[in-house]
């Protein structure tokens, strides 16, 4: 069985529900991981959950970045495991260069909780691999830096692919469907391989039925069958 | 050892969006404050600095504001020292 492991930095606040999402819903192996660990052996899986690490001081995500955990994260990325950041993991996962990109605060300056819909538009990642593509997810955010801007200097080298949009309910990209007046109605992005995903909306959030959707659990299941395929194949993840 | 006064301005670059901007030009408008066309938000961060001369410090402070101060994505900055 894959082992996940949930990082945890001063401030998240939703590593918790990550671990309870993919320990107990799951019954996958989880560990909690402090972000003052140097190792990150033996991971399958890295996922960076949401809160608001070091009080989101500077910027959301910006002195995490440098956090003594985040030298193996890079390693891990490099050799192709799948890194999941959650929110201000998805911050985290830009301020370290790891995904392209930044964050302002949302157009409509509000702190922003509520139920979204995303469209998958890419499922060559291990995430979406075993969605859809064009099928809309219900998902919520919460968070007042969601508004996310690629490089406006227009910089190709840096690979980057869209993997969901905020969408209508039918899948239309509105502005209504936005909550933050992200660029494209980009909710999450990839790196150019694939397998490190930022999303805004909160999966581990919409694991339960009971709790308004169980769509996040998908992306979680994706990622457990990618993984055991690829120790099927015996190909080194 | 001199010790200098670093005082820098981090700002989002003129092509972002500042909605915190859009926000406070709002709000002078709505005090009755007439004829402001535009309004941007940025940061200050002001430091005090040991060291032999201020190409030094600012070799130091722009290797500060490229890593971690400013996120050059999206932020420009600017340094002025000051020898205390």
């Amino acid at each position: 069985m894959p082992n996940f492991g949930v990082l945890f930095f001063p401030g998240s606040n939703c590593d918790h529900d990550c671990y309870h999402a993919i320990r107990k819903i799951l019954a996958q192996p989880c560990d909690l991981i402090w972000h003052e660990e140097t190792s990150l052996a033996g991971i399958d899986c890295v996922v960076i959950p949401g809160g608001f690490s070091y009080g989101d001081y500077l910027r959301a995500g910006a002195i995490s970045q440098f956090s003594p955990v985040v030298s193996p994260l890079r390693e891990l990325a490099g050799l192709g495991v799948p890194v999941i950041g959650i929110c201000n993991g998805f911050q985290i996962l830009v301020e370290s260069g790891l995904l392209p990109g930044a964050f302002i605060h949302n157009s409509s300056l509000k702190f922003v909780c509520r139920w979204t819909s995303v469209r998958v538009e890419d499922t060559d990642t291990p995430f979406t691999c075993t969605l859809r593509k064009g099928e809309v997810l219900k998902l919520p955010v919460a968070n007042a830096q969601g508004n996310f801007v690629l490089p406006p200097d227009g910089n190709s080298s840096q690979g980057r692919r869209i993997v969901l949009r905020y969408c209508g309910d039918g899948g239309a990209l509105t502005s209504e469907a936005n909550p933050s007046g992200a660029e494209d109605n980009i909710a999450g992005i990839a790196n150019s391989r694939g397998n490190v995903l930022g999303m805004m909306p909160h999966p581990e959030r919409s694991f339960e039925s009971l709790l308004g959707s169980e769509d996040g659990r998908k992306m979680f299941e994706s990622v457990i069958s990618w993984i055991k395929s690829r120790n099927a194949d015996g190909k080194a993840v | 050892m001199k010790q200098f006064s670093v005082k820098i301005e981090v700002k989002l670059k003129a092509v972002v969006l500042d909605p915190q901007g859009k926000a406070v030009l709002n709000a002078l408008g709505g005090l009755g404050f007439n004829g402001v066309s535009d309004a941007r938000v940025g940061k200050i961060v002001e430091l005090t600095m040991e060291g032999e001369s201020s190409e030094e410090i600012g070799r130091k402070a722009d290797e500060m504001c490229r890593k971690l101060l400013s996120n050059p994505v999206i932020e420009d900055f600017s340094v002025e020292i000051a020898e205390k």
